[in-house]
């Protein structure tokens, strides 16, 4: 079995477990065999196991332990959010967060929506059902 | 001495600790101004006589009866029951669910809270067959969805409104035990009828403006397959 996502400078990873579950985080620099240091424009550098690090497909092209603001430009060139919120991983991590947050009118016009929606599709059906028998 | 006339005063000799005030006595006797009061009484301090002795009209007479052992007074107490605290989720207008009773899952408007803690709702009865009622906060559950209630007057509800009529001290006797159960059941005074459309017109009509609103007030909320009650967002 081949590996495809190495934990190296500069993978994009998901934090999985701790008080920062559910961040993206830039791997910067790898401490030792079980811990990385890992950074974001918008959190303090910190050194994670990486049990509690899920890597994802993005990387960019940073030095070992860049500044800050060096940090900064390479997550804009490599345009890390949008490739992060247009793959399927980020897509469904988005859509659970939606559904956690409704509220109980929400989900009932939810209900009304699927009900409605089945509805038309089960005409549809029964049309195309009574050509294909005619 | 003369009558004090200012209320409660404070002390002149302010306390660097507890019993150890800030100014001698020899200092003390100068801020309360002694020396004046000795000097407007020609060198020495004014005496009084002795207030006249206050002899009771009627001595009280001795008890009757002396209990044989010491009996215990009660303390007094002086506090005064405030009503529960609301919760900060529910305001005039607020959804709520229903967890217990008659009504248990039923979708009801929150009114207000009444003088004796519990919380005023409303179906509105139109909609869902909820009247006008009384219900305690512990068995609901408020939502975040909010109905417009600034049309409605409530000033006239109150706890008294919702006592039961008098009490009925009727003596059946055997063979009428039967037939005058049937006759038992009270119409619905007008008065109560006509509080509920009072409240309810209204709120139906800001109900009506809101795409749904009136088909979620009529539905019953249930626990399905797969909801877990902590994780909801209500």
């Amino acid at each position: 079995m081949v590996f495809k996502r190495y934990v190296e400078i500069g993978r994009v990873a998901l934090v999985n477990y701790g008080k920062e579950y559910g961040r993206l985080v830039v791997i910067v620099d790898v401490i030792d065999q079980n811990r990385a240091l890992v950074d974001y424009p918008d959190m303090v550098r910190t050194q994670l196991n990486l049990k509690r690090l899920s890597l994802t497909d993005i990387k960019i092209d940073i030095k070992r332990v860049p500044k800050k603001k060096t940090l900064i430009e390479a997550i804009e060139a490599a345009d890390v959010k949008n490739k992060w919120e247009n793959s399927s991983w980020g897509r469904k991590l988005i859509v659970q967060k939606r559904r956690a947050a409704l509220s109980d009118f929400d989900r009932f016009k939810l209900m009304l929506a699927k009900i409605k929606r089945s509805g038309i599709i089960r005409q549809e059906l029964a049309k195309l059902k009574k050509e294909s028998a005619a | 001495m003369a009558p004090e006339m200012g209320g409660a005063r404070m002390s002149r000799n302010p306390d660097l600790i507890r019993g150890v005030g800030k100014y001698s006595r020899s200092k003390m006797y100068h801020k309360r101004g002694l020396w004046a009061i000795k000097a407007k009484n020609g060198g020495v301090f004014p005496r009084h006589d002795p207030r006249p002795a206050v002899t009771n009209p009627l001595p009280a007479k001795p008890p009757k009866f002396y209990p044989a052992d010491d009996v215990k007074k009660p303390l007094v107490n002086k506090r005064k029951p405030k009503p529960t605290k609301l919760r900060s989720s529910i305001t005039p207008g607020t959804v709520l669910i229903l967890l217990a009773g008659r009504f248990m899952g039923k979708r009801v408007v929150f009114l207000k809270q009444l003088s004796s803690g519990l919380l005023l709702v409303t179906g509105p009865f139109k909609i869902n067959g909820v009247p006008l009622r009384r219900v305690n906060q512990s068995y609901i559950i408020a939502t975040s969805t909010k109905v417009d209630v600034s049309g409605v007057n409530l000033e006239k509800f109150d706890d008294d409104y919702f006592t039961k009529e008098g009490g009925k001290k009727i003596k059946k006797g055997e063979g009428e035990f039967f037939e005058a159960e049937k006759e038992e059941k009270k119409a619905l005074p007008q008065e109560k009828k006509d509080g509920q459309k009072l409240v309810d017109s209204p709120l139906i009509k800001a109900i009506e403006g809101v795409p749904d609103l009136q088909s979620y007030l009529a539905a019953r909320f249930s626990l399905k397959s797969g909801m877990k009650p902590h994780e909801l967002v209500f």
